[in-house]
Protein backbone atom coordinates (compact mmCIF):
# COMPACT_ATOMS: atom_id res chain seq x y z
CA UNK A 1 0.00 0.00 0.00
CA UNK A 2 2.94 2.26 0.65
CA UNK A 3 3.91 2.74 -2.99
CA UNK A 4 0.61 4.45 -3.50
CA UNK A 5 1.66 7.50 -1.56
CA UNK A 6 4.77 7.72 -3.75
CA UNK A 7 2.82 7.48 -6.99
CA UNK A 8 2.05 11.21 -7.41
CA UNK A 9 5.72 12.08 -6.84
CA UNK A 10 6.83 9.35 -9.18
CA UNK A 11 4.57 10.76 -11.91
CA UNK A 12 5.66 14.36 -11.51
CA UNK A 13 9.37 13.80 -10.86
CA UNK A 14 10.61 13.33 -14.45
CA UNK A 15 9.02 16.60 -15.57
CA UNK A 16 10.38 18.47 -12.56
CA UNK A 17 13.86 17.02 -12.97
CA UNK A 18 13.86 18.06 -16.63
CA UNK A 19 12.85 21.62 -15.84
CA UNK A 20 15.26 21.95 -12.93
CA UNK A 21 18.14 20.68 -15.06
CA UNK A 22 17.46 22.97 -18.01
CA UNK A 23 17.04 26.01 -15.81
CA UNK A 24 19.51 25.49 -12.98
CA UNK A 25 22.37 24.27 -15.17
CA UNK A 26 22.38 27.24 -17.57
CA UNK A 27 21.92 29.76 -14.77
CA UNK A 28 24.89 28.49 -12.78
CA UNK A 29 26.96 28.14 -15.94
CA UNK A 30 26.18 31.74 -16.90
CA UNK A 31 27.32 32.94 -13.50
CA UNK A 32 30.52 30.91 -13.74
CA UNK A 33 31.15 32.35 -17.19
CA UNK A 34 30.72 35.87 -15.86
CA UNK A 35 32.92 35.30 -12.81
CA UNK A 36 35.65 34.07 -15.12
CA UNK A 37 35.55 37.44 -16.80
CA UNK A 38 37.29 40.10 -14.77
CA UNK A 39 35.18 42.62 -12.91
CA UNK A 40 36.54 45.35 -15.11
CA UNK A 41 35.40 43.51 -18.21
CA UNK A 42 31.87 43.11 -16.81
CA UNK A 43 31.80 46.74 -15.79
CA UNK A 44 33.02 47.73 -19.24
CA UNK A 45 30.13 45.88 -20.87
CA UNK A 46 27.56 47.27 -18.45
CA UNK A 47 28.68 50.87 -19.05
CA UNK A 48 29.20 50.34 -22.76
CA UNK A 49 27.15 52.57 -25.05
CA UNK A 50 25.71 49.53 -26.87
CA UNK A 51 24.46 48.06 -23.63
CA UNK A 52 22.95 51.31 -22.37
CA UNK A 53 21.20 51.91 -25.69
CA UNK A 54 19.84 48.34 -25.69
CA UNK A 55 18.58 48.73 -22.13
CA UNK A 56 17.08 52.13 -22.99
CA UNK A 57 15.26 50.88 -26.07
CA UNK A 58 14.02 47.70 -24.37
CA UNK A 59 12.51 49.77 -21.57
CA UNK A 60 11.27 52.51 -23.91
CA UNK A 61 9.44 49.95 -26.06
CA UNK A 62 7.83 48.45 -22.96
CA UNK A 63 6.70 51.87 -21.76
CA UNK A 64 5.40 52.85 -25.20
CA UNK A 65 3.51 49.62 -25.80
CA UNK A 66 2.24 48.13 -22.55
CA UNK A 67 -0.07 50.86 -21.14
CA UNK A 68 -1.88 51.34 -24.45
CA UNK A 69 -2.03 47.60 -25.01
CA UNK A 70 -3.50 46.75 -21.61
CA UNK A 71 -6.03 49.59 -21.83
CA UNK A 72 -7.07 48.45 -25.31
CA UNK A 73 -7.31 44.82 -24.23
CA UNK A 74 -9.38 45.78 -21.18
CA UNK A 75 -11.88 47.74 -23.26
CA UNK A 76 -12.10 44.91 -25.77
CA UNK A 77 -12.57 42.31 -23.04
CA UNK A 78 -15.40 44.29 -21.43
CA UNK A 79 -17.11 44.64 -24.81
CA UNK A 80 -16.59 41.00 -25.74
CA UNK A 81 -17.85 39.78 -22.38
CA UNK A 82 -21.33 40.94 -23.40
CA UNK A 83 -23.46 38.82 -25.65
CA UNK A 84 -24.25 40.32 -29.03
CA UNK A 85 -24.99 39.16 -32.53
CA UNK A 86 -21.82 38.16 -34.34
CA UNK A 87 -19.78 37.99 -31.12
CA UNK A 88 -18.24 34.59 -31.86
CA UNK A 89 -17.12 35.68 -35.29
CA UNK A 90 -15.56 38.89 -33.94
CA UNK A 91 -13.87 36.85 -31.21
CA UNK A 92 -12.27 34.45 -33.71
CA UNK A 93 -10.94 37.37 -35.70
CA UNK A 94 -9.53 39.07 -32.61
CA UNK A 95 -7.61 36.02 -31.40
CA UNK A 96 -5.91 35.23 -34.72
CA UNK A 97 -2.73 37.13 -33.72
CA UNK A 98 -2.33 34.65 -30.82
CA UNK A 99 -0.80 32.18 -33.19
CA UNK A 100 1.35 34.56 -35.25
CA UNK A 101 5.04 34.58 -34.38
CA UNK A 102 7.09 37.70 -33.84
CA UNK A 103 9.01 37.12 -37.08
CA UNK A 104 5.84 36.67 -39.14
CA UNK A 105 4.19 39.61 -37.37
CA UNK A 106 7.09 41.85 -38.30
CA UNK A 107 7.00 40.74 -41.93
CA UNK A 108 3.23 41.25 -42.07
CA UNK A 109 3.55 44.81 -40.81
CA UNK A 110 6.26 45.44 -43.35
CA UNK A 111 3.57 44.96 -46.02
CA UNK A 112 1.60 47.83 -44.49
CA UNK A 113 4.44 50.25 -43.76
CA UNK A 114 6.99 49.61 -46.55
CA UNK A 115 7.62 52.42 -49.07
CA UNK A 116 5.35 50.56 -51.52
CA UNK A 117 3.22 49.21 -48.69
CA UNK A 118 -0.50 49.50 -48.19
CA UNK A 119 -0.49 52.64 -46.02
CA UNK A 120 1.66 54.70 -48.36
CA UNK A 121 -0.28 53.60 -51.44
CA UNK A 122 -3.60 54.49 -49.82
CA UNK A 123 -2.42 57.88 -48.56
CA UNK A 124 -0.85 58.79 -51.90
CA UNK A 125 -3.91 57.71 -53.87
CA UNK A 126 -6.29 59.65 -51.64
CA UNK A 127 -4.05 62.65 -52.18
CA UNK A 128 -2.92 63.20 -48.60
CA UNK A 129 0.71 62.49 -49.45
CA UNK A 130 2.88 63.32 -52.44
CA UNK A 131 5.74 61.00 -51.57
CA UNK A 132 5.79 57.95 -49.33
CA UNK A 133 6.50 58.09 -45.60
CA UNK A 134 9.64 56.09 -44.87
CA UNK A 135 9.43 53.80 -41.87
CA UNK A 136 12.62 51.83 -42.40
CA UNK A 137 16.32 52.57 -42.50
CA UNK A 138 18.79 53.93 -39.93
CA UNK A 139 17.99 57.57 -40.68
CA UNK A 140 14.31 56.92 -39.92
CA UNK A 141 14.95 55.32 -36.54
CA UNK A 142 12.06 57.06 -34.82
CA UNK A 143 9.72 55.74 -37.46
CA UNK A 144 11.17 52.25 -37.01
CA UNK A 145 10.39 52.57 -33.32
CA UNK A 146 6.81 53.51 -34.22
CA UNK A 147 6.58 50.55 -36.61
CA UNK A 148 7.66 48.16 -33.83
CA UNK A 149 5.10 49.70 -31.46
CA UNK A 150 2.32 49.28 -34.03
CA UNK A 151 3.27 45.71 -34.84
CA UNK A 152 3.49 44.72 -31.18
CA UNK A 153 0.15 46.40 -30.44
CA UNK A 154 -1.30 44.39 -33.29
CA UNK A 155 0.24 41.07 -32.31
CA UNK A 156 0.33 40.95 -28.52
CA UNK A 157 -2.96 42.68 -27.68
CA UNK A 158 -4.66 39.34 -28.39
CA UNK A 159 -3.05 37.31 -25.55
CA UNK A 160 -3.50 40.20 -23.11
CA UNK A 161 -7.13 40.43 -24.18
CA UNK A 162 -7.67 36.70 -23.70
CA UNK A 163 -6.13 36.76 -20.22
CA UNK A 164 -8.38 39.65 -19.17
CA UNK A 165 -11.42 38.02 -20.74
CA UNK A 166 -10.70 34.82 -18.79
CA UNK A 167 -10.49 36.92 -15.63
CA UNK A 168 -13.79 38.63 -16.42
CA UNK A 169 -15.52 35.32 -16.96
CA UNK A 170 -14.42 34.15 -13.52
CA UNK A 171 -16.33 36.97 -11.83
CA UNK A 172 -19.44 35.43 -10.33
CA UNK A 173 -22.71 36.49 -11.93
CA UNK A 174 -24.23 36.67 -8.42
CA UNK A 175 -22.44 39.93 -7.61
CA UNK A 176 -23.66 41.52 -10.81
CA UNK A 177 -27.21 40.29 -10.35
CA UNK A 178 -27.22 41.58 -6.78
CA UNK A 179 -26.15 44.99 -8.06
CA UNK A 180 -28.90 44.87 -10.66
CA UNK A 181 -31.47 44.19 -7.96
CA UNK A 182 -30.39 47.43 -6.34
CA UNK A 183 -30.81 49.22 -9.65
CA UNK A 184 -27.14 49.72 -10.59
CA UNK A 185 -26.56 51.09 -14.09
CA UNK A 186 -24.05 49.55 -16.46
CA UNK A 187 -21.35 52.07 -15.54
CA UNK A 188 -21.83 51.61 -11.82
CA UNK A 189 -21.61 47.85 -12.22
CA UNK A 190 -18.43 48.27 -14.21
CA UNK A 191 -16.80 50.71 -11.81
CA UNK A 192 -17.95 49.38 -8.46
CA UNK A 193 -18.02 45.64 -9.06
CA UNK A 194 -16.23 44.44 -12.17
CA UNK A 195 -13.08 46.57 -12.03
CA UNK A 196 -12.33 45.98 -8.34
CA UNK A 197 -12.81 42.23 -8.79
CA UNK A 198 -10.65 42.30 -11.90
CA UNK A 199 -7.73 44.00 -10.17
CA UNK A 200 -5.75 40.81 -9.35
CA UNK A 201 -6.11 39.65 -12.96
CA UNK A 202 -4.93 43.02 -14.24
CA UNK A 203 -1.88 42.97 -11.98
CA UNK A 204 -0.92 39.49 -13.17
CA UNK A 205 -1.47 40.42 -16.81
CA UNK A 206 0.60 43.56 -16.45
CA UNK A 207 3.49 41.61 -14.93
CA UNK A 208 3.45 38.78 -17.47
CA UNK A 209 3.32 41.28 -20.29
CA UNK A 210 6.22 43.26 -18.80
CA UNK A 211 8.32 40.09 -18.45
CA UNK A 212 7.64 39.28 -22.10
CA UNK A 213 8.73 42.76 -23.09
CA UNK A 214 12.19 42.21 -21.57
CA UNK A 215 12.74 39.44 -24.16
CA UNK A 216 11.55 41.35 -27.22
CA UNK A 217 13.63 40.18 -30.17
CA UNK A 218 12.19 38.79 -33.39
CA UNK A 219 9.92 41.67 -34.29
CA UNK A 220 12.69 44.21 -33.69
CA UNK A 221 15.20 42.15 -35.63
CA UNK A 222 12.83 41.90 -38.61
CA UNK A 223 11.68 45.53 -38.69
CA UNK A 224 14.77 47.43 -37.55
CA UNK A 225 17.73 45.06 -37.21
CA UNK A 226 20.28 46.69 -34.91
CA UNK A 227 19.07 50.22 -35.70
CA UNK A 228 16.93 49.81 -32.60
CA UNK A 229 19.16 47.76 -30.26
CA UNK A 230 17.38 45.66 -27.63
CA UNK A 231 18.85 43.38 -24.95
CA UNK A 232 17.91 40.05 -26.53
CA UNK A 233 18.92 41.30 -29.98
CA UNK A 234 22.37 42.32 -28.75
CA UNK A 235 22.77 38.97 -26.99
CA UNK A 236 21.92 37.22 -30.26
CA UNK A 237 24.34 39.44 -32.18
CA UNK A 238 27.18 38.91 -29.70
CA UNK A 239 26.62 35.17 -29.77
CA UNK A 240 26.06 34.45 -33.45
CA UNK A 241 28.08 37.16 -35.21
CA UNK A 242 30.94 37.90 -32.80
CA UNK A 243 31.04 34.55 -30.93
CA UNK A 244 31.52 36.66 -27.82
CA UNK A 245 29.93 34.29 -25.33
CA UNK A 246 31.03 36.17 -22.20
CA UNK A 247 29.44 39.42 -23.32
CA UNK A 248 26.33 37.61 -24.52
CA UNK A 249 26.05 36.01 -21.06
CA UNK A 250 26.05 39.40 -19.42
CA UNK A 251 23.23 40.64 -21.66
CA UNK A 252 21.26 37.48 -21.04
CA UNK A 253 21.76 37.69 -17.29
CA UNK A 254 20.47 41.26 -17.30
CA UNK A 255 17.31 40.01 -19.04
CA UNK A 256 17.14 37.18 -16.49
CA UNK A 257 17.57 39.49 -13.52
CA UNK A 258 14.87 41.86 -14.74
CA UNK A 259 12.54 38.91 -15.45
CA UNK A 260 13.20 37.16 -12.14
CA UNK A 261 12.54 40.35 -10.18
CA UNK A 262 9.29 40.87 -12.07
CA UNK A 263 8.51 37.16 -11.81
CA UNK A 264 8.90 37.23 -8.04
CA UNK A 265 6.34 40.01 -7.94
CA UNK A 266 4.12 37.94 -10.21
CA UNK A 267 4.24 34.94 -7.90
CA UNK A 268 3.49 37.16 -4.92
CA UNK A 269 0.38 38.52 -6.61
CA UNK A 270 -0.64 35.10 -7.80
CA UNK A 271 -0.43 33.71 -4.29
CA UNK A 272 -2.61 36.55 -3.07
CA UNK A 273 -5.08 35.72 -5.81
CA UNK A 274 -5.15 32.02 -4.87
CA UNK A 275 -5.85 32.87 -1.27
CA UNK A 276 -8.60 35.31 -2.17
CA UNK A 277 -10.36 32.66 -4.18
CA UNK A 278 -10.07 30.11 -1.39
CA UNK A 279 -11.52 32.23 1.41
CA UNK B 1 -39.95 57.01 -30.94
CA UNK B 2 -36.86 58.92 -29.87
CA UNK B 3 -35.96 56.03 -27.56
CA UNK B 4 -36.06 53.75 -30.57
CA UNK B 5 -33.75 56.05 -32.56
CA UNK B 6 -31.40 56.36 -29.61
CA UNK B 7 -31.20 52.57 -29.32
CA UNK B 8 -30.53 52.20 -33.03
CA UNK B 9 -27.85 54.87 -32.90
CA UNK B 10 -26.15 53.18 -29.95
CA UNK B 11 -26.21 49.88 -31.77
CA UNK B 12 -24.74 51.41 -34.91
CA UNK B 13 -21.88 53.00 -32.96
CA UNK B 14 -21.24 49.72 -31.17
CA UNK B 15 -21.03 47.70 -34.37
CA UNK B 16 -18.88 50.35 -36.04
CA UNK B 17 -16.40 50.01 -33.19
CA UNK B 18 -16.38 46.23 -33.49
CA UNK B 19 -15.90 46.56 -37.23
CA UNK B 20 -12.92 48.90 -36.76
CA UNK B 21 -11.23 46.56 -34.28
CA UNK B 22 -11.79 43.48 -36.44
CA UNK B 23 -10.48 45.35 -39.49
CA UNK B 24 -7.39 46.43 -37.55
CA UNK B 25 -6.61 42.75 -37.00
CA UNK B 26 -7.61 41.41 -40.39
CA UNK B 27 -6.37 44.08 -42.84
CA UNK B 28 -2.62 43.50 -42.28
CA UNK B 29 -3.19 39.75 -42.68
CA UNK B 30 -5.18 40.12 -45.88
CA UNK B 31 -2.85 42.73 -47.35
CA UNK B 32 0.32 40.75 -46.64
CA UNK B 33 -1.29 37.63 -48.15
CA UNK B 34 -2.38 39.56 -51.27
CA UNK B 35 1.06 41.16 -51.68
CA UNK B 36 2.69 37.74 -51.27
CA UNK B 37 0.91 36.70 -54.49
CA UNK B 38 1.10 40.03 -56.33
CA UNK B 39 3.34 40.13 -59.39
CA UNK B 40 6.34 42.39 -58.82
CA UNK B 41 5.20 45.03 -61.32
CA UNK B 42 1.88 45.26 -59.50
CA UNK B 43 3.58 45.62 -56.14
CA UNK B 44 5.89 48.39 -57.32
CA UNK B 45 3.04 50.27 -59.02
CA UNK B 46 2.19 53.06 -56.56
CA UNK B 47 -1.37 53.33 -57.87
CA UNK B 48 -2.22 49.65 -57.36
CA UNK B 49 -3.42 49.42 -53.77
CA UNK B 50 -5.08 46.06 -54.34
CA UNK B 51 -3.14 43.98 -56.88
CA UNK B 52 -5.04 42.63 -59.90
CA UNK B 53 -2.74 39.96 -61.26
CA UNK B 54 -1.34 37.22 -59.09
CA UNK B 55 1.54 34.78 -59.26
CA UNK B 56 2.88 31.93 -57.13
CA UNK B 57 6.46 32.59 -58.22
CA UNK B 58 7.45 34.43 -55.02
CA UNK B 59 6.19 31.58 -52.87
CA UNK B 60 8.04 29.14 -55.13
CA UNK B 61 11.29 31.13 -54.89
CA UNK B 62 11.10 31.26 -51.10
CA UNK B 63 10.25 27.58 -50.85
CA UNK B 64 12.80 26.21 -53.29
CA UNK B 65 15.54 28.73 -54.10
CA UNK B 66 15.77 30.13 -50.57
CA UNK B 67 15.30 26.67 -49.11
CA UNK B 68 12.25 27.29 -46.94
CA UNK B 69 11.01 23.82 -47.81
CA UNK B 70 13.83 22.31 -45.78
CA UNK B 71 13.07 24.77 -43.00
CA UNK B 72 9.44 23.65 -42.98
CA UNK B 73 10.52 20.02 -42.75
CA UNK B 74 12.88 20.83 -39.88
CA UNK B 75 10.24 22.89 -38.10
CA UNK B 76 7.69 20.09 -38.34
CA UNK B 77 10.21 17.52 -37.03
CA UNK B 78 11.23 19.78 -34.15
CA UNK B 79 7.59 20.45 -33.26
CA UNK B 80 6.72 16.73 -33.35
CA UNK B 81 9.73 15.89 -31.18
CA UNK B 82 8.77 18.68 -28.77
CA UNK B 83 5.22 17.35 -28.55
CA UNK B 84 6.46 13.82 -27.94
CA UNK B 85 8.97 14.72 -25.23
CA UNK B 86 6.77 17.25 -23.47
CA UNK B 87 3.80 14.85 -23.48
CA UNK B 88 5.82 11.91 -22.15
CA UNK B 89 6.97 14.12 -19.30
CA UNK B 90 3.97 16.40 -18.97
CA UNK B 91 0.92 14.14 -19.14
CA UNK B 92 1.87 12.06 -16.05
CA UNK B 93 2.76 15.26 -14.20
CA UNK B 94 -0.56 16.85 -15.14
CA UNK B 95 -2.39 13.71 -14.09
CA UNK B 96 -0.57 13.70 -10.78
CA UNK B 97 -1.48 17.33 -10.07
CA UNK B 98 -5.09 16.73 -11.07
CA UNK B 99 -5.90 13.46 -9.32
CA UNK B 100 -3.80 13.35 -6.16
CA UNK B 101 -3.63 15.49 -3.08
CA UNK B 102 -0.14 15.35 -1.60
CA UNK B 103 2.15 17.53 0.47
CA UNK B 104 4.18 19.98 -1.64
CA UNK B 105 1.52 19.85 -4.36
CA UNK B 106 0.72 23.54 -4.13
CA UNK B 107 4.34 24.66 -4.02
CA UNK B 108 5.20 22.44 -6.99
CA UNK B 109 2.25 23.92 -8.85
CA UNK B 110 3.27 27.44 -8.01
CA UNK B 111 6.88 26.95 -9.07
CA UNK B 112 5.74 25.52 -12.41
CA UNK B 113 3.51 28.58 -12.84
CA UNK B 114 6.56 30.72 -12.20
CA UNK B 115 8.52 28.86 -14.88
CA UNK B 116 6.04 29.90 -17.54
CA UNK B 117 7.48 33.39 -17.46
CA UNK B 118 11.06 32.12 -17.48
CA UNK B 119 12.95 33.74 -20.36
CA UNK B 120 14.32 31.04 -22.62
CA UNK B 121 17.20 33.29 -23.65
CA UNK B 122 18.92 32.58 -20.32
CA UNK B 123 19.66 29.06 -21.49
CA UNK B 124 21.20 30.16 -24.76
CA UNK B 125 24.91 30.54 -24.03
CA UNK B 126 25.44 27.58 -21.65
CA UNK B 127 23.26 25.37 -23.83
CA UNK B 128 25.38 26.12 -26.90
CA UNK B 129 28.48 25.07 -24.95
CA UNK B 130 26.83 21.97 -23.54
CA UNK B 131 25.49 21.01 -26.96
CA UNK B 132 28.90 21.34 -28.55
CA UNK B 133 30.23 18.84 -26.01
CA UNK B 134 27.28 16.49 -26.43
CA UNK B 135 27.30 16.86 -30.23
CA UNK B 136 23.75 18.15 -30.06
CA UNK B 137 24.61 21.49 -31.65
CA UNK B 138 22.90 22.10 -34.99
CA UNK B 139 20.62 19.09 -34.45
CA UNK B 140 16.85 19.07 -34.46
CA UNK B 141 16.76 17.04 -31.24
CA UNK B 142 18.76 19.78 -29.53
CA UNK B 143 16.26 22.45 -30.56
CA UNK B 144 13.35 20.23 -29.50
CA UNK B 145 14.91 19.67 -26.06
CA UNK B 146 15.12 23.45 -25.62
CA UNK B 147 11.56 23.98 -26.88
CA UNK B 148 10.34 21.37 -24.41
CA UNK B 149 11.46 23.66 -21.59
CA UNK B 150 8.92 26.30 -22.66
CA UNK B 151 6.25 23.84 -23.69
CA UNK B 152 6.37 21.58 -20.61
CA UNK B 153 4.84 23.95 -18.00
CA UNK B 154 1.97 24.67 -20.40
CA UNK B 155 1.44 20.99 -21.19
CA UNK B 156 1.38 20.16 -17.47
CA UNK B 157 -1.21 22.83 -16.77
CA UNK B 158 -3.41 22.19 -19.76
CA UNK B 159 -3.45 18.41 -19.22
CA UNK B 160 -4.04 18.78 -15.50
CA UNK B 161 -7.05 21.01 -16.11
CA UNK B 162 -8.34 18.47 -18.64
CA UNK B 163 -7.96 15.61 -16.14
CA UNK B 164 -9.63 17.62 -13.36
CA UNK B 165 -12.67 17.85 -15.63
CA UNK B 166 -13.03 14.05 -15.79
CA UNK B 167 -14.81 12.75 -12.64
CA UNK B 168 -12.63 10.33 -10.70
CA UNK B 169 -15.73 8.19 -10.06
CA UNK B 170 -15.31 6.85 -13.61
CA UNK B 171 -11.85 5.50 -12.82
CA UNK B 172 -12.97 4.20 -9.45
CA UNK B 173 -15.87 2.38 -11.07
CA UNK B 174 -13.47 0.81 -13.56
CA UNK B 175 -11.18 -0.27 -10.74
CA UNK B 176 -14.11 -1.83 -8.92
CA UNK B 177 -14.64 -3.94 -12.03
CA UNK B 178 -11.08 -5.19 -11.85
CA UNK B 179 -8.97 -2.82 -13.91
CA UNK B 180 -5.69 -1.60 -12.46
CA UNK B 181 -5.15 2.11 -11.92
CA UNK B 182 -3.05 2.27 -15.11
CA UNK B 183 -5.60 0.17 -16.98
CA UNK B 184 -8.46 2.42 -15.97
CA UNK B 185 -6.44 5.47 -16.96
CA UNK B 186 -5.74 3.91 -20.34
CA UNK B 187 -9.29 2.69 -20.99
CA UNK B 188 -11.40 5.39 -19.33
CA UNK B 189 -9.64 8.68 -18.64
CA UNK B 190 -7.36 8.85 -21.67
CA UNK B 191 -10.10 8.41 -24.31
CA UNK B 192 -12.21 11.05 -22.56
CA UNK B 193 -9.25 13.42 -22.43
CA UNK B 194 -8.22 12.82 -26.03
CA UNK B 195 -9.84 15.85 -27.72
CA UNK B 196 -8.37 18.16 -25.10
CA UNK B 197 -4.97 16.51 -25.41
CA UNK B 198 -5.11 16.92 -29.17
CA UNK B 199 -5.75 20.62 -28.72
CA UNK B 200 -2.86 20.81 -26.26
CA UNK B 201 -0.65 19.10 -28.83
CA UNK B 202 -1.60 21.67 -31.44
CA UNK B 203 -0.88 24.43 -28.94
CA UNK B 204 2.59 22.96 -28.38
CA UNK B 205 3.07 22.65 -32.13
CA UNK B 206 2.33 26.34 -32.70
CA UNK B 207 4.62 27.37 -29.85
CA UNK B 208 7.53 25.37 -31.25
CA UNK B 209 6.74 26.39 -34.85
CA UNK B 210 6.93 30.06 -33.83
CA UNK B 211 9.97 30.06 -31.53
CA UNK B 212 12.92 31.76 -33.11
CA UNK B 213 15.60 32.82 -30.61
CA UNK B 214 16.77 29.40 -29.42
CA UNK B 215 16.29 27.84 -32.83
CA UNK B 216 18.49 30.51 -34.41
CA UNK B 217 21.19 30.26 -31.76
CA UNK B 218 21.37 26.46 -31.62
CA UNK B 219 21.45 25.73 -35.33
CA UNK B 220 23.47 26.73 -38.33
CA UNK B 221 22.63 24.41 -41.23
CA UNK B 222 19.61 22.58 -39.84
CA UNK B 223 17.58 25.72 -39.32
CA UNK B 224 13.89 25.72 -38.49
CA UNK B 225 11.66 27.92 -40.66
CA UNK B 226 11.58 31.07 -38.48
CA UNK B 227 15.33 30.87 -37.80
CA UNK B 228 15.97 30.52 -41.51
CA UNK B 229 13.67 33.39 -42.42
CA UNK B 230 15.27 35.51 -39.72
CA UNK B 231 18.77 35.01 -41.05
CA UNK B 232 17.71 35.37 -44.69
CA UNK B 233 15.28 38.24 -44.66
CA UNK B 234 15.82 40.27 -41.52
CA UNK B 235 18.42 42.66 -40.24
CA UNK B 236 21.38 43.78 -42.29
CA UNK B 237 21.25 40.93 -44.81
CA UNK B 238 17.53 41.33 -45.37
CA UNK B 239 17.62 44.95 -46.48
CA UNK B 240 18.26 44.07 -50.10
CA UNK B 241 15.67 41.31 -50.32
CA UNK B 242 12.65 42.28 -52.44
CA UNK B 243 9.69 43.00 -50.18
CA UNK B 244 7.37 40.46 -51.80
CA UNK B 245 9.68 37.63 -50.69
CA UNK B 246 9.15 38.82 -47.13
CA UNK B 247 5.38 38.65 -47.56
CA UNK B 248 5.62 35.23 -49.15
CA UNK B 249 7.71 34.06 -46.19
CA UNK B 250 5.17 35.47 -43.73
CA UNK B 251 2.38 33.70 -45.60
CA UNK B 252 4.21 30.37 -45.45
CA UNK B 253 4.83 30.84 -41.73
CA UNK B 254 1.27 31.69 -40.68
CA UNK B 255 -0.58 29.17 -42.85
CA UNK B 256 -0.23 26.15 -40.48
CA UNK B 257 -1.05 28.33 -37.50
CA UNK B 258 -4.21 29.55 -39.24
CA UNK B 259 -5.26 25.93 -39.79
CA UNK B 260 -4.70 25.40 -36.07
CA UNK B 261 -7.08 28.25 -35.21
CA UNK B 262 -9.64 26.74 -37.49
CA UNK B 263 -9.46 23.23 -36.03
CA UNK B 264 -8.92 24.13 -32.40
CA UNK B 265 -11.15 27.21 -32.26
CA UNK B 266 -13.48 25.56 -29.77
CA UNK B 267 -10.66 25.09 -27.28
CA UNK B 268 -8.60 28.14 -28.08
CA UNK B 269 -10.01 30.64 -25.60
CA UNK B 270 -10.22 28.16 -22.72
CA UNK B 271 -6.73 26.89 -23.41
CA UNK B 272 -5.17 30.32 -23.56
CA UNK B 273 -7.17 31.25 -20.49
CA UNK B 274 -5.64 28.33 -18.61
CA UNK B 275 -2.19 28.65 -20.03
CA UNK B 276 -1.78 32.36 -19.50
CA UNK B 277 -2.92 32.47 -15.91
Amino acid sequence: MKWKSFLPYFLILPALAYLVFFIAYPLTQSFILIFKESDIQVLKVLTDRNFLMALKYTLALAVAIIPIQVALALILAVIMNKGFKGRDLALYALIIPLIISDVAGGLIWYSILAPYGFLNKVLINIGILDSPIYFFGYQFRNMEFLAIVLAELWRLTAPVFVMILAGLQMISKDYIEAAEVFGATYWIKLRRIIFPLLKPTLQTVLLIRTIWSMQIFGIVWVLAGRDIPVLAGEAYYQMTELKNYGVASIYVLVIATLSILLGALYLKFLKAEYLEVKT
Amino acid sequence: MSEEIKRKLKQTIFYTLIFIVVSWVLIPLIISALYAFASSSEYYNPNRIIPHSFTVSHIKTVLITLGALKGIKNSILVALLTITISFILGVPAGYSLAKFVFPLRDSIKLSIVGLKVFPLAIMAVPLVKLYIRLRLIDTLLGVALAHTVIALPYVIFITSSIFVGIPKEYEEAAMVFGLTRFGSFLRITLPLALPGLAAAAMFTFVMSWNEVFMAAVLTLHNRTLPAQILSLLAGATGGATPAYYKFAAAFIMILPAMLFVFFARKYLITMWGISLK
